[in-house]
Order: structure tokens, then sequence, then C-alpha cells
């Protein structure tokens, strides 16, 4: 039934996956900023280190609730109906994203060192 | 004959209604957009096999507007066109190429019907970084198309005999 291509192509698939995977880990760095985006739209930027408690207030009531602590941002509550943004692990490294798609919701951990040339840029 | 077959479509599409039903019943594993199980293309896949390739993008089609009307709504059903369609075009071009048994083209359903999803949540969500995902998804992808392809190919099996034998 499987075929000897299946095997190679389905082992393909999944090196090249692998390779992503630790390219990405290599090439990880420490985040010092969360970007929050609404529909798009930048609707504020948090720092890492300074923990907070947030609340993201979308069109027609929706809502979510971010939590920076230890350097780490966690989505911990949101109105959207499958709360997957909720149970998505906590980001703390640069371009690591927590997404709610229901409510178009995309926090996303920048880096530093890309905020410095903003400021030298400025 | 003519009857015959209206009575496979609908069956087909019965079936391919009740599974989605099924799957919306069983929790994601894993919190990632995109990461289930597939079940409703295994009537996709069978039909591409049993029936052809128009017939299999009809019922692919009228499934997802059924079930997009019944369990989601229009934005849910956004993206079960975008991997239904990309899902059911690049089945019938690796079907059509005949390098891979009904195994190796599940698995590439099933990953193009993930990386049609994720291209969608590009554009909703307007940012490019959750492209970061998609490894994650295409793993999905070919677990579940493995499992999808086995399944299909044991219920091809019954149902030619059976259609053979009326």
């Amino acid at each position: 039934m499987i075929r000897r291509n299946d095997i190679i192509m389905i082992c393909a698939v999944i090196v090249v996956c692998l390779l992503i995977f630790f390219l990405m880990s290599v090439t990880k760095k420490e985040g010092g900023k969360l970007v929050i985006t609404v529909d798009g739209q930048v609707y504020d930027t948090l720092d890492l280190n300074i923990e907070t408690e947030y609340k993201i207030k979308c069109a027609n009531g929706a809502y979510n609730i971010v939590v920076i602590k230890d350097g780490y941002a966690d989505m911990i509550e949101a109105s959207c109906p499958d709360k997957l943004c909720v149970s998505q692990r906590k980001i703390h490294y640069n371009h690591e994203t927590i997404v709610c798609l229901p409510n178009k919701v995309v926090l996303e951990v920048v880096g530093s060192e890309d905020n410095d040339i903003d400021t030298i840029a400025k | 004959m003519k009857s015959k077959k209206v009575a496979i479509y609908g069956l087909l599409i019965a079936l391919a209604f009740v599974l989605s039903y099924i799957e919306s019943l069983i929790p994601l594993p894993i919190p990632i957009y995109g990461i289930k199980l597939g079940l409703a293309n295994i009537v996709v896949l069978v039909s591409l096999y049993l029936l052809g390739v128009r017939q299999a993008f009809a019922l692919s089609l009228v499934r997802i507007i059924l079930v997009g009307f019944t369990f989601g709504n229009l934005s849910t059903m956004m993206y079960s066109v975008a991997g239904g369609l990309l899902s059911w075009a690049m089945m019938t071009i690796i079907k059509k190429c005949k390098l891979f048994s009904m195994v190796g083209v599940s698995v590439i359903g099933g990953v193009s019907h993930n990386i049609g999803q994720i291209i969608v949540a590009i554009f909703v969500v307007d940012n490019l970084y959750i492209i970061y995902y998609l490894p994650f998804i295409i793993i999905s992808g070919v677990i579940s198309g493995i499992l999808i392809g086995i399944l299909g190919a044991l219920c091809l099996k019954r149902l030619q005999t059976t259609m053979n034998n009326t």
C-alpha cells in the first residue's frame, strides 16, 4: 500500500522541517519588547522587563489579557471561543508569536537590538 | 446508472459532513491553529480515486459550504476554502504524476491544506512572523496525511468491490 516513493517523500519533508527547527533554535535571540497588533494595526508596545497585566480591548467588546512576568509574555485570558491563544506557550525570544485568530490579535516579541537601531536612526 | 451516482454523491457528502462534526468534537492535542486530523479528507481522497477529479472538487466544496454554515462562520470558512482548494489541487497533480500511492497523495493533501490555511492566517492578522508555525503544522499534516491515506486506501478497496457487485 505504501510505496518506496511515499517513504522517501515523507522523510524528506520531515528532514526539511527538522532543519528549519534547528536553524530557528540556533538563530533565536533574546527579545526585549512585546508588540501587540490588532487587525494588522500596532495597538501597543510593552517592555518585557516590566512585569504587568495588560488588557487588549478589541472591537465588539472582545478582549485578550496578556501578562508579562520574568521576561516572558503569556496570554492568560481571552474572549474568543477556541481559547487557543491562552493555551499557547509563553513567549520570550525574538519573533516568537502568540496568535488569537478570532480576535485578530498577535503578540510578537521584537529584539532589543532592533530597537537600538531604531533609536539611533531617529 | 444515474440514480446510483446520485446515491453515491449523497452518501459521500453525508459522510464528509458527519466526519467534520466528529472532528469538531475532538479537542486539539497541541494549541496551534491548523493542527487537526482532517478526517473529512478521507472522503475527498476516496472520491478522487473512485469518482474523478471534478467530482472530488465538487464534493470538497459542498462539504466546506455545509460545514461552514453549520458549525462555523464566514471567517472560519475562508480558512477551509483555502485549505480545501489547495489540498485538492495538489492531490490532483500528485495523483496524475503517478509517483506516489494513496498515502503519498494524502500526505501532500494534508500538508498543502495546512499551508493554505496559514497563508490565509498571514493575511488575516497581517503579520508574516506566524510563518514560524509552518514546520509544526507541516509535520502535523504529514502525520494526519499518513493516517488518512491508510484509512482512505482501506475504504477505497471495499467501496470498489461493493460498487462492482451492484
